[in-house]
């Protein structure tokens, strides 16, 4: 049984489509991880699997007693609101104090239950909402790019965390993430979303796929190959005509 | 003791402060501060309204600031900006309540005791709808805490956690119209807004956690209420504008400590 199942899934906001007829399925212990360019409907397609945006078009369904911990992309806590992080992690309540330890522990920072929120770094705020993830002993873990705002040193400790977490607590893992060559590394299948899925596999198989070498390209080509992507895909460009002659030229 | 006209004042003004503590916090952190402003100000046209119909003015005032709150919510995020959007909708609502008060014959002499508030004449009955208010704000939000606080947070965080956080905004909002009537008679509607901000503001610097800078805020609120109007009595100052000062004051001198304070 699938942990998590999406089937034909349309969102819209508005007029506007961000994702039309997506599938996919998380099996227990993998890692996904999601790539596509910006407003390519990632970060609504992990909203709609936690239920914060409603389907214009089919459905979202957990597997029997499917557990999600969910990592956002960024949050701004205010300056005016005093919190200690146990007191977030006890949010909205039925936590015990050994769930925190354990939770603390396992994304890497157990010394930080007495700290503040807004007194903590980056990175150390990422482990913090890893670690309320992980509160619900989660069966599925969601990442939505949960690396940003941190360096390469800090997202690759993070993402090393992540494999550790998955290797300890046996649950998936999906995730969006903009860093291909972590993605390639620590990935069992990669999906590659602009829209709709545009291809998916093995990290190996998607790599060479035209779909998406179209989209992220190789080296300096990689602007222009986006561009010609997005016409494949006959996205509604004004000035079609003009740049296509200037391409086939 | 009820026959005193200062105690009736005093029990007014604490249960206003009650009340304003712990939603003030929440529109301080989720930065509500002109929303509430927007209420309040709306509450005038209630009171226009409840006077020509020959109403409770707690009921008119409940239901215009209800309806305001609501019209602000809907209309959020449809093509203008939130403080543009409540520009608009609190100086509308508050010049469309002054000029239908003047329609209504007798009733000149009373706005300044809308507008400021008149906590001197607060009868028995004020009193128990001010204190039902209360209780019933306090209730509301006790009972939604940690929803609220969740929602606060982050929006995808809760519904994480199976919490719809649009239905906590209008706990809020049914929060927010109940404290704005229940404040009229006390601050009345043009300094309302500053009962729920300053008390909550200067309690921020005096705490570590939410539940702290609400009870602290709640401190706060009742000491203004109590040092304002006796200060009213004494000097002969309008009880309401004292009441605003002295809670000013004091986060005046919340704010010196925390610059005096290292980091938190």
């Amino acid at each position: 049984m699938s942990l998590v199942q999406v089937e034909d899934l349309s969102v819209r906001y508005g007029a506007r489509t961000v994702l039309s007829r997506v599938s996919l399925r998380v099996e227990p212990g993998e890692i996904v991880t999601i790539v596509g360019p910006n407003g390519s409907g990632k970060t609504s397609l992990l909203r709609a699997i936690i239920g914060a945006v409603k389907p214009a078009q089919g459905r979202v369904a957990r597997g029997g007693g499917t557990k999600i911990g969910y990592v956002p992309q960024k949050l701004h806590i205010d300056e005016t609101l005093p919190i200690t992080v146990t007191r977030f992690l006890k949010l909205p309540g039925g936590v015990t104090a050994s769930d925190i330890a354990r939770a603390l522990a396992q994304a890497g920072v157990p010394d930080l239950a007495k700290a503040q929120l807004s007194q903590l770094s980056g990175g150390q705020f990422q482990r913090v909402l890893l670690a309320r993830a992980l509160i619900v002993k989660p069966d599925l873990l969601l990442l939505d790019e949960a690396t940003q705002g941190l360096d390469q040193r800090g997202s690759a400790a993070f993402y090393q965390q992540i494999e550790t977490v998955r290797r300890n607590t046996g649950c998936a893992v999906l995730m969006i993430s903009h860093e291909l060559h972590v993605v390639m590394s620590t990935s069992d299948r990669v999906i590659c979303l602009n829209g709709h899925v545009c291809c998916e596999g093995t990290p190996a198989v998607v790599a060479s796929a035209p779909e998406y070498r179209a989209l992220f390209g190789t080296g300096t080509g990689g602007a222009l190959a986006l561009y010609r992507h997005e016409h494949d895909h006959g996205h509604d460009h004004g000035d079609h005509s003009h740049d296509h002659t200037e391409a086939a030229e | 003791m009820l026959d005193d006209f200062m105690v009736r004042a005093t029990l007014a003004g604490i249960g206003v402060a009650v009340a304003a503590a712990p939603l003030g916090c929440f529109v301080v952190w989720r930065r509500m501060a002109y929303f509430g402003d927007a209420t309040a100000h709306a509450a005038i046209l209630g009171v226009a309204l409840s006077l020509a119909f020959s109403m409770s003015v707690f009921v008119g005032a409940m239901a215009v600031a209800l309806l305001m709150a609501l019209t602000v919510s809907v209309l959020s995020g449809r093509g203008y900006a939130m403080d543009t959007l409540l520009g608009v909708l609190a100086h509308s609502a508050l010049a469309f309540g002054l000029v239908a008060v003047s329609f209504i014959s007798g009733v000149r002499i009373d706005l300044m005791a809308y507008l400021f508030g008149d906590i001197l004449a607060v009868s028995r009955g004020d009193l128990a709808v001010i204190w039902g208010g209360a209780a019933l704000v306090v209730a509301l939000i006790g009972w939604r805490w940690s929803a609220l606080l969740t929602s606060t947070l982050n929006e995808d965080l809760a519904h994480a956690s199976g919490i719809d956080p649009k239905r906590e905004q209008l706990v809020l909002t049914l929060a927010l119209a109940i404290t704005v009537a229940v404040a009229i008679k006390v601050v009345g509607v043009l300094l309302i807004a500053a009962m729920l901000i300053i008390p909550a503001a200067a309690a921020r610097p005096l705490s570590r956690t939410p539940e702290g800078m609400a009870v602290t805020a709640g401190v706060i609120g009742l000491l203004s209420a109590t040092i304002g109007l006796r200060t009213a009595y004494v000097l002969d100052t309008p009880a309401g504008p004292s009441i605003v000062c002295v809670a000013a004051l004091i986060f005046l001198t919340s704010s010196m400590i925390r610059s005096f304070k290292p980091a938190r």
